[in-house]
């Protein structure tokens, strides 16, 4: 029976493990959490049709108990070895497993908001970032600093994505469409709390994500301000103001806040970075390098080594899928040529 | 008095087939971080003389990027040269180098005659 280690029991990897393991690999699953599927655990409902995330951690969750899915959590993987025909981990037990290929499924973070200092995070209760507001989204509590309904709430785009000061040109793609559904969801919740939304440029690249544009403009009255915000700072009531250039209008803005919402942008989880340096697969800010962006985007250039989901850069839990698949088919081809 | 009558009105369209772009390309040699911007307006919120004045840092380089550099000498005067700009500028573009550029372009006498 041929073996397959996945790294990573995010959407990628069990989606992965669940195809091998039905057509009779021996799939192992490292996880370094306690439990599977940790960031997704973290949201509330996915654009754009806002299904419950626990609608999509349950049914990945049956695809775990498929036989031939042994799943060690609660372990990093320390070390990955190619010894001419197979691949040896070791993990930070010390266990080692040999297996004939490896899938790197390890995943992104999110960008640490402290960073973009002029922006109040951790220094402003009302600062909080889109994780935070995804949280209070999920527990039915959007609350201001005092623990009151906050009155306004306000999203700014792009912390930590297109910012050559936090070393990050890249685009993290997922959190416009993300500030347009957090803004429907407050004026859902809340709907006498104002919604702005603070652009550079709203990139609505999926199919339902304009009509969700459409929809947050039409429906829910969610103002979109074309500029980026420069400053905020803390008022005496526990606010939050802040400044930006109102691009459009030409003049300078500023704004009193309830809440601020930082979109953090996606980075390479600290297991990508560090598997990728060890195999020399890294590519540009962290993320694994793939061969072929267009033809073979789930191999690695290494026998037997494949990459699939936010490893390898942003993508949405539907891409991150979508893109397991693909490498689990991979991973079959090459299994059959061995 | 109002004086009542016909006058004569310039189209008050940006031409881009008239206009010369040479100040803009020579601005491009000297700060080249320049070429970067993608019009955020990061620079004029955070600008210290944007806040009690009409100076507009990002109105002045976007002028300059489409051969319209009447007044922006005067404007350039405006700046302090803080360099809070450069610091929030998500693109890293030099701002306070760029504003010096500008000042240096605007001042150097005209070769032709006419632009």
């Amino acid at each position: 029976m041929k073996k397959v280690a996945i790294i990573g029991a995010g959407p990628a990897g069990i989606e992965a493990a669940s195809i091998l393991a039905r057509s009779g690999v021996e799939v192992t699953l490292f996880e370094k959490s306690e439990t599977p599927l940790k960031n997704l655990q973290d949201k509330a409902f996915l654009f754009p049709n806002f299904q419950a995330a626990q609608e999509i951690i349950d049914d990945l969750s049956g695809k775990l108990l498929v036989d031939g899915i042994t799943l060690v959590s609660g372990v990093e993987i320390s070390e990955l070895k190619w010894q001419g025909t197979e691949w040896k981990l070791t993990d930070s037990k010390a266990q080692t497993y040999v297996t004939d290929a490896v899938l790197i499924a390890t995943g992104y973070q999110v960008f640490d908001a402290h960073r973009k200092e002029e922006l109040g995070y951790g220094i402003y209760k009302g600062v909080i970032t889109s994780l935070d507001m995804e949280q209070m989204i999920k527990h039915g509590k959007i609350l201001n600093a005092n623990g009151d309904e906050p009155k306004r709430v306000t999203f700014l785009q792009c912390v930590g994505s297109r910012d050559e000061k936090s070393g990050n040109h890249y685009c993290s793609k997922i959190c416009c469409v993300t500030a347009v559904k957090q803004a429907i969801e407050v004026r859902k919740q809340l709907p006498k709390c104002e919604a702005s939304v603070f652009y550079m440029d709203l990139r609505m690249w999926g199919q339902g994500f304009e009509e969700m544009y459409r929809t947050a403009q039409e429906k829910y009255g969610v103002s979109f301000v074309r500029g980026r915000i420069s400053e905020a700072a803390g008022t005496f009531d526990g606010r939050v103001q802040l400044k930006s250039e109102d691009t459009l209008m030409g003049l300078p803005l500023k704004m009193t806040t309830d809440l601020l919402v930082l979109m953090v942008g996606m980075e390479a989880s600290c297991g990508t970075k560090s598997l990728g340096k060890a195999c020399d697969i890294s590519g540009d800010y962290g993320f694994i390098r793939t061969v072929n962006p267009h033809l073979y985007d789930n191999e690695t250039g290494k026998p037997g080594l494949f990459a699939a989901g936010t490893c390898k850069r942003p993508m949405s839990v539907s891409d991150s899928i979508n893109d397991a698949r693909s490498a689990a088919l991979a991973i079959k081809d090459y299994l059959d040529t061995i | 008095m109002i004086e009542f009558g016909f006058a004569l009105k310039q189209t008050r369209q940006e031409n881009m087939d008239k206009v010369s772009l040479d100040k803009y390309n020579r601005l491009l040699d000297l700060e080249p971080s320049f070429k970067r911007c993608f019009q955020c307006g990061n620079c004029s919120a955070t600008c210290s003389a944007r806040q009690f004045t009409d100076f507009s840092i990002r109105r002045v380089h976007t002028s300059f990027r489409r051969g319209e550099y009447d007044g922006l000498a005067d404007e350039l005067r405006k700046c302090m040269l803080c360099g809070k700009c450069t610091l929030v500028c998500p693109r890293g573009v030099n701002l306070r180098s760029l504003i010096i550029s500008m000042r240096q372009i605007l001042d150097e006498p005209e070769k032709t005659g006419r632009r």
